[in-house]
């Protein structure tokens, strides 16, 4: 008998269809499942279903979810609500994505934790304490005692998951259910936090649903996989059947979306620096912050000593993860921020013209600028206000420069709505009505009405699905070839960059720690940070499970680096070149 | 459906990959915001019914004169203190219409006060359409017809009549046109200066935003009451009273500034991160164009609801201060300087109908309360 059985569950809202429709799975126990598909095929809401934690307007239209636990088989959707209570946090856990909300800030992580011990039998202070630290010792807190008495917001995003963690397995519960655990953090605290969770499945023989859009965290984590598309079943079996061979045409769609890092067989050739477009020399960002009482306040160094250089032409991405300081060589970039002394910026819009000083322009000067230079957004969802209709946001940055006539710059935002690959029919309309994708192609279009020569990008896909994400790269790519545009592209995830960029430039605490061409990178990393970047990248491929100690290596703190890359504060190494074209940050 | 042999399942329905790329996602949201929140403040019923009687109440003020069957300070010497009156429509088993009975005043010199006498042998009954005192329309059209007037020889005091023996329902009518505009003048004044301050202390922060800042907390900190007695009291008593009205009105407005101000600068700090202002500010706008252009018809709707929420309290405001003698003065008429009458719990012992103008008010204060939470609640239209 299968722990939880899941037999033709219908969920739907108001008078619609049903968003989540006949799907039905099993999990055995010590078995991993994972539910897979993008933002509205219900997956989100089919895991809920099982805790029974439901949004209040959705209504059960059918369908049992039976749990089987001490030799008793309880369907989860009749149970009364006190029955079910005694089994959620006890018997069937879960954890949420954003480890940012789910933690309460006024609470201690300590208190949080014992709370569920106190809650599902009695037990002393005392006792709930030692076992919670030992739960903290087993997540990977390196020190228990201090993690009891945190509070939420002292930690980063990889530790309150992982209190999170402790928290869903304090009272060793049976079933685990894990909703894009690992979406909001960076690539190798994800490595790290689903290595984690693999570790206690094999210590406490849980089972786990684990729901997710990522094909590469599926396969190495799954024994099951439950492909879901606008709330039906598309494929289901084992993760050798399903990963090995897409049946279902969406599987395919989802295998041939994931982004990888390429298997590259020789380095690639230096970019040439010759004419640059943009040129970024020697930039220091230091903030100050405020603290508390009537102390000094304290520097924080957003990023240091960073040259970047891009051709015309040419995209140039910047990796790192987040507090990396990569948005903020963005922002100054574009002169958002002004650097401290010492460092210039400098914009050529046209070949052979004198270069821009971009944080000391005057005011025709600065106005070319911001008509030459455009920014690409990363939430598609605030990028275009939700008050205004698609023409308006398309028409106002021609608006704002005073460029041409209502019916010209009319005209120009139909040119551009189908530059994106957009109907004209959608001008009259508000974004709201739109989904991630298709209003990242019209803020794309937005920023493209100027006919600028420099598009920065600030994730422009991090915040879409991968089906989605894909369209939208190409559609970049497209864009950059058809108007010669030039891109400063920031992003979190190699993979995404692989397949775009012509340099990348690796960042770490605030320093660039390797720049290479991509394929340069991938075919020959030096520094320990880049290599765990790859190696913690997860590929929809079961034979090729993420190597935890290569990214543990990396990840760490930079005075943990290997003795050639190791520094502290401010005293990092300079880059160096070790072949051409190829620059790591490393003592000699 | 169908399992293959290594025990996989397969969806069999036919599945195509050509999605319409731009057919929108969410359709029932294909509409200006202003038609999504009509579409969710519909559902909200008690708001709405609130909605639609403060509409009814204020379609009515510019025509009170003509449905009050008497004017505001029309005497009728010989009937002080009269009690309510009721409307008849049958009399003795016939149907006559409405009619009213004729009453006269008898001195109760038992108890010190007036009792009135009712003839039920004739019922007069009440004319429509007819000619009376002379008012005007909407403040500047003379007019002399009413929707009803009294019978010669006899009243129609609906709710009864004062000490002066005018009718306090048609007072209670004009006393509406001062009270219920004094909360939309004062709403306005303070509407202008809470979202001038709010929005400098928002969109420019710094010294600005400091300085803004203490100036509503300085101003918060005066205590309320004192401080509106003090301005009123300073009001020159020989103005008329449409300059104390405004007065009071601008007092009252602003007195409320503070409070706005802050909700705007508050509501402005969040905007300001929404990546479209950046996007904006990067394209070169001018602080006034995001402003006008993309913060302020983002929450405009907030601001309605917090200004509907706020009337009420200028409402009261007024009437407290017409109560206590310090706002409007007779001959203006209000539901406070009508309270004034009640202040003396013997005479609503006695008089208990003189006390009716609180009705008015609790009504509006309430409807005004559920349209704003009505409308709060459908402020946020894209979350179904």
């Amino acid at each position: 008998m299968p722990l939880l059985d899941v037999s033709s569950l219908t969920i739907g809202f108001g008078k619609s269809d049903p968003v989540v429709q006949n799907v039905s799975f099993s999990v055995e126990s010590g078995e991993t499942l994972a539910l897979v598909g993008e933002s509205g095929s219900g997956k989100t809401l089919t895991c809920r279903s099982v805790m029974r934690i439901l949004p209040a307007t959705a209504q059960l239209r059918g369908g049992q979810i039976n749990f089987s636990h001490d030799g008793v088989t309880q369907d989860l959707l009749k149970a009364p609500e006190r029955q079910i209570r005694a089994l959620r946090g006890s018997r069937i856990s879960m954890i949420f994505q954003e480890p940012m909300r789910s933690l309460s800030p006024l609470h201690r992580i300590g208190n949080q934790v014992a709370e569920v011990l106190h809650l599902h039998q009695s037990i002393s202070a005392a006792d709930a304490r030692q076992r919670v630290l030992a739960q903290f010792e087993r997540v990977g807190f390196a020190d228990p005692a201090r993690a009891w008495s945190s509070y939420p917001f002292e930690m980063s995003g990889g530790m309150r998951q992982r209190a999170m963690i402790a928290m869903a397995m304090i009272s060793k519960p049976d079933l685990l259910i894990a909703d894009e655990p690992t979406t909001a953090l960076d690539v190798t605290t994800q490595a790290q936090v689903l290595g984690l969770i693999k570790d206690l499945q094999a210590e406490t023989g849980m089972s786990v649903i684990l729901v997710t859009h990522d094909l590469g965290v599926v396969a190495n984590m799954a024994d099951q996989v439950v492909v879901m598309n606008k709330g039906r079943v598309m494929e289901a079996g084992s993760a050798k059947a399903v990963l090995g061979a897409p049946a279902h045409g969406y599987t395919k769609k989802l295998f041939a979306a994931a982004p990888m890092i390429p298997a590259v067989a020789a380095p690639a050739r230096t970019m040439p620096h010759g004419d640059l477009i943009l040129d970024i020399r020697n930039v220091t960002k230091t903030f100050a912050l405020r603290t508390s009482g009537w102390r000094p306040p304290a520097l924080i160094t957003a990023c240091r000593n960073v040259d970047l250089k891009l051709p015309r032409g040419k995209t140039l991405a910047v990796v790192g993860e987040s507090g990396s300081g990569k948005t903020t060589c963005a922002q100054i970039a574009l002169g958002a921020i002004t650097p401290d002394a010492g460092g210039e910026v400098l914009f050529t819009p046209n070949a052979g013209e004198a270069p821009l000083q971009v944080h000391a322009m005057s005011k025709t000067q600065r106005r070319s600028f911001q008509r030459d230079a455009q920014m690409v957004f990363q939430d598609p969802y605030s990028s275009l206000s939700p008050r205004m209709r698609v023409q308006d946001a398309l028409m106002e940055p021609a608006e704002i420069h005073r460029i041409g006539t209502r019916t010209q710059r009319r005209e120009k935002a139909v040119e551009m709505i189908r530059m994106v690959g957009l109907s004209p029919d959608m001008l009259p309309r508000y974004p709201h009505a739109f989904s991630g994708g298709q209003r990242q192609r019209l803020s794309i279009a937005r920023a493209l009405t100027l006919d600028p020569k420099l598009l920065v990008c600030d994730e422009p896909t991090s915040a879409l699905d991968v089906s989605v994400q894909d369209q939208i790269l190409g559609l970049l790519e497209d864009i950059r070839d058809e108007a010669g545009l030039s891109y400063l592209f920031i992003s979190h995830d190699l993979a995404v960059v692989a397949r775009i960029a012509d340099e990348v430039a690796v960042m770490r605490a605030g320093v660039i720690v390797e720049q290479a061409p991509p394929d340069t990178l991938f075919y020959n990393p030096q520094h320990p940070y880049t290599r765990a970047l790859i190696a913690a990248q997860p590929e929809p491929d079961i034979s090729r499970p993420i190597d935890l100690d290569l990214v543990a290596k990396g990840a760490g703190s930079p005075a943990d680096w290997p003795e050639m890359f190791r520094f502290k504060d401010e005293t990092a190494p300079a880059l160096r070149e070790l072949e051409p074209g190829h620059m790591v940050r490393c003592h000699a | 459906m169908s399992i293959q042999p290594d025990n996989r399942f397969v969806d069999v329905e036919p599945w195509s990959d050509t999605a319409d790329l731009s057919a929108p996602e969410r359709a029932e949201f294909d509409a200006p915001a202003y038609a999504l929140v009509w579409r969710k403040f519909r559902r909200h019923k008690l708001g709405l019914v609130s909605g639609l009687f403060l509409l009814f109440c204020y379609l009515i003020l510019p025509v009170a004169g003509f449905v009050a069957p008497y004017t505001a300070n029309e005497r009728s010497a010989d009937h002080l203190y009269h009690p309510p009156q009721n409307i008849n429509l049958w009399h003795n088993g016939t149907f006559i219409g409405p009619y009213v009975y004729a009453t006269t005043a008898v001195a109760d010199l038992e108890n010190y006060r007036w009792r009135y006498e009712t003839d039920t042998s004739t019922p007069m009954p009440l004319k429509f359409f007819c000619e009376g005192a002379r008012y005007n329309i909407a403040g500047f059209i003379p007019s002399d017809t009413h929707l009803v007037c009294a019978p010669t020889g006899a009243t129609i005091f609906l709710w009864g009549s004062d000490r002066l023996g005018r009718d306090v329902f048609s007072r209670i009518l004009y006393g509406a046109q001062l009270s219920l505009t004094v909360g939309i003048i004062g709403i306005t004044v303070s509407f202008i200066l809470g979202i001038f301050f709010g929005a400098m202390a928002g969109y420019f922060g710094g010294k600005t935003d400091w300085t803004i800042n203490r100036a509503i907390e300085i101003l918060r900190s005066l205590p309320e009451l004192p401080l509106w007695l003090a301005l009123s009291a300073a009001v020159p008593s020989n103005w008329g009273p449409v300059a104390v009205f405004f007065i009071i009105s601008i007092i009252l407005g602003i007195l409320d500034w503070p409070g706005l101000a802050r909700a705007v600068r508050a509501k402005f700090l969040s905007l300001r991160e929404e990546e479209y202002v950046r996007a904006a500010e990067m394209m070169g706008a001018k602080p006034s164009r995001v402003i006008r252009r993309h913060l302020l018809p983002n929450f405009m709707s907030h601001l309605i609801a917090s200004a509907t929420l706020s009337i009420p309290a200028m409402i009261l405001g007024e009437t407290a201060l017409s109560f206590l003698g310090l706002g409007l003065r007779a001959p203006a008429v209000s539901w406070g300087v009508m309270l004034n009458d009640a202040q003396n719990l013997a005479s609503i012992e006695i008089y208990p109908w003189t006390a009716i103008p609180m009705l008015p008010i609790i009504v509006v204060v309430l409807a005004f309360n559920f349209l704003g939470d009505g409308l709060r609640a459908s402020l946020d239209p894209y979350n179904s």
